[in-house]
């Protein structure tokens, strides 16, 4: 009974605290601005480290207090996200930062309950169609930065069919994906390409865990695919699994996110990733100034978004660093379009028209392909999150 | 030549108390849980480097430094209580059903089905909620009287049985999610984020609310269906002895299968409140290991679901506590349940002293003379 009663007293205080909180909007300065960052898993993810990297150093580099820097891991894809971005706003964030795909429209919900908080949400689509003046989408056009991860797969797949390792029918990549999204299949289709850019030869096989992070499943799905005969692994998943896993083997391996060269000394090549801190900046800065967010915004080799980690020497073929540098020069310069139309075809056919769901509805309604090319990551036009969901020829994807 | 014989007594010896004055029952788990709350600031400060005292104060902020920080405790407290609650009536019986977890993501895939389905129509709203409620109660049943029907015609061992229908629910939902949400995410945010449909409503302005009372309401009705109503004693023989069971004419398959029942819809109706008033969405990760926990709070309560209040009260206070200090302090997620299951140690640490009774060398003399 007594325990009845204290849940109604303290029921009773929610509201009795409920009717005293007030939303004044303080002058917000460099000394007082306060940034909540909610991520999905913890720093042993890679995805997650990535981003908690990258606020730390801007932390560091605009000289904010660790108070000012508020982070919460392991916040599932659910009213949790609702719930942690809500508190956030609470303790005084004046923005409110999610990572992951799944915390959309539980970030959505708080910003329209907290109107004068920000609300910035990496790799979501709907920023634009809610038309919420505070609720914003980021993004990296990282498919020039898998191209230029490809480019260093396909020097080393080179370099193994010029040593007589392998001949050039057996340069099969492998790949372990997390879910058959479109941030994934444009991730591995552009670092296809470029892999192919440089080994014409070269052909893919895609598993999928169906999680984005799974240490045990990443590392058997690594290990099946080199047992069928992959001599180059790549993946978009979050764990350690899969790189260890190519250690382990000593076949080579392309990460995505973090420097993954501890985990792979002898085989971790090179990983392309997304600087969040550019974003970071430019959204602490535009609080601290009183500008505007963008509602959609799309980094990229401009603004430092599309970085590649430390090439590692003692893995990468003899050359890679040089390719890298010329490929990337012609990436900035619009020499070469990443997907461009004659460089793939899809069941035998090069596409001239490809309708795309921009809106997030499930439903392709936007044609993305012109001037031939497949206009990827166009946070102007279309929306900064891939929407190139497409299976190309020379890639062979579980059957669903 | 005498013999001088001799035993050699041990320092300590252990006898089973017969009873224990409840102020001594108190104390001792009391001392337990303070001593686990400095073990667990002590690690923490191993970690930080920082105040305990500042830790502890994180551990409290987490709880009740706001008015929406306490309505999190109370949402938290209410979702771990009502299915603590649904496993408790199998409990009583000795059916070890683990399955909680299987039978709510089941209640909730029901609800959320309803949900995707009939949120487009012009169904009114009142309707929908009482589908989705009905859906969710039946699906929950469904899912505890499987193995339940195995048990009471085959003797099928229902540890098992019920685990193993847990993984079956969430590859059910995986592959639901992918037809619902076709983007291949694997995520499907919230169902019918504009028009509500299928929400429980706000009370008294505040979100959860609804969710309390209902679980509140629902303490009250099992404490007295088990204690006071005729299945409940026969819950409790059949428990005690299944042949006590038979002598006395009670059907014992008939009260396994009805008391699964009674499990698996409480556990569906747990599902209800995570989609209609809580989560809005479906994932296999909904019930986030509280069908587990629900086994630990039912237990630790003595099957009482009173105590059973302040069981899913103070885990939830250390979950949200824990979740502060790793905000606070830059750890991570792994904080949170590192203190959990320190105290928890304790709690069931203490148990033996409960029970059982230290006698020194010394106080053994005495009671020898």
């Amino acid at each position: 009974m007594k325990k009845i009663i204290a849940l109604i007293i303290a029921i009773v205080t929610v509201f009795a605290l409920a009717a005293c909180t007030t939303t004044d909007k303080k002058d917000v300065t460099m000394d007082n601005v306060k940034i909540g960052v909610i991520c999905l898993h913890d720093e042993n993810s890679t995805y997650d480290a990535n981003f908690i990297n990258a606020v730390k150093a801007v932390q560091a580099k605009l000289g904010l207090k660790d108070e000012q820097v508020v982070i919460r891991t392991g916040v599932d894809e659910s009213d949790a996200c609702y719930k942690a971005a809500a508190d956030m706003a609470d303790s005084g964030c004046d923005i409110v930062f999610a990572d992951s795909f799944g915390h959309e429209s539980y970030m959505v919900q708080a910003a329209k309950e907290f109107p004068n908080v920000e609300f910035c949400h990496a790799t979501g689509v709907s920023a634009k169609v809610q038309n919420i003046k505070n609720f914003h989408n980021a993004f990296a056009s990282i498919y020039e930065g898998r191209f230029l991860a490809g480019i260093a797969a396909g020097m080393k797949l080179n370099e193994m069919i010029s040593s007589g390792k392998i001949t050039a029918e057996q340069a099969k990549i492998g790949y372990v994906g997390a879910h058959p999204y479109a941030e994934v299949i444009s991730g591995y289709t552009s670092f296809f390409l470029g892999a192919r850019y440089i080994c014409p030869s070269a052909t893919m096989k895609v598993v999928y865990t169906n999680s984005w992070f799974d240490i045990a499943k990443e590392k058997e799905s690594a290990e099946s695919l080199i047992k069928d005969g992959c001599v180059l692994i790549s993946q978009h998943a979050d764990s350690e699994g899969a790189p260890k896993a190519c250690q382990a083997a000593g076949v080579p391996n392309i990460a995505y996110n973090v420097d993954t060269t501890h985990l792979g000394p002898d085989t971790a090549i090179i990983s392309s990733k997304i600087n969040w801190e550019p974003y970071f900046e430019l959204i602490i800065n535009a609080v601290v100034k009183g500008e505007a967010i963008p509602t959609d915004y799309c980094g990229d080799f401009s603004t430092g978004s599309v970085a590649l980690t430390k090439l590692n020497d003692k893995a990468a073929a003899p050359g890679t660093a040089e390719k890298i540098a010329e490929i990337e020069g012609k990436l900035k310069s619009g020499e070469i379009k990443v997907f461009a139309t004659d460089s793939f075809k899809v069941k035998g056919e090069t596409l001239s028209e490809y309708k795309a769901d921009v809106d997030g509805d499930y439903k392709g309604e936007t044609n993305v392909i012109h001037d031939g090319f497949f206009d990827e990551s166009n946070a102007k036009d279309f929306r900064s999150a891939p929407y190139f969901d497409i299976i190309i020829d020379g890639i062979t994807v579980p059957e669903s | 030549m005498k013999k001088e014989r001799k035993t050699r007594e041990p320092l300590v010896h252990i006898t089973k108390r017969a009873t224990i004055p409840l102020w001594k029952a108190i104390l001792v788990r009391v001392v337990a849980i303070l001593i686990a709350l400095v073990i667990s600031a002590v690690v923490v400060v191993v970690f930080t480097h920082k105040n305990p005292v500042e830790v502890l104060r994180a551990m409290f902020n987490g709880n009740f430094g706001s008015a929406r920080k306490v309505l999190f405790l109370l949402q938290r407290t209410a979702m771990l209580l009502c299915i603590s609650l649904a496993v408790t009536p199998a409990f009583r019986m000795k059916f070890w059903n683990i399955g909680a977890e299987g039978q709510v993501l089941m209640g909730a895939l029901a609800a959320a089905a309803c949900m995707f389905y009939f949120g487009k129509t012009k169904m009114p709203n009142w309707l929908l909620l009482i589908l989705m409620f009905a859906a969710s109660l039946i699906f929950g049943m469904l899912w505890a009287i499987i193995p339940a029907i195995f048990k009471a015609a085959w003797n099928t061992n229902e540890t098992l049985f019920t685990l193993m229908m847990n993984y079956v629910a969430m590859q059910i939902i995986q592959i639901c999610v992918s037809i619902w949400a076709p983007n291949g995410s694997g995520v499907m945010g919230h169902i019918n984020p504009t028009t509500y449909k299928g929400w429980l409503p706000d009370v008294f302005g505040q979100k959860y609310l609804i969710n309390i009372i209902f679980v509140t309401i629902l303490t009250g009705i099992l404490f007295v269906y088990l204690t006071f109503s005729k299945h409940g004693y026969e819950i409790s023989v059949v428990g005690e002895s299944e042949n006590t069971a038979r002598y006395i004419g009670i059907n014992v398959k008939k009260v396994i299968l009805r008391t699964m029942a009674v499990s698996g819809l409480i556990c569906g109706f747990a599902g209800f409140l995570l989609v209609a008033g809580e989560n809005h969405t479906i994932t296999k990760d909904l019930a986030g290991g509280m069908g587990f926990t629900a086994i630990m709070v039912s237990w630790l309560a003595k099957f009482n679901p009173l105590i059973m209040m302040g069981v899913s009260f103070l885990l939830s206070f250390l979950h949200l506590g824990g979740v502060q200090v790793a905000q606070d302090c830059r750890l991570n997620e792994s904080i949170p349940e590192i203190i959990t299951g320190i105290i928890l140690f304790f709690i069931i640490g203490c148990e033996f002293f409960t029970r059982y009774k230290l006698n020194f060398r010394s106080a053994g003399k005495e009671e020898a003379k």
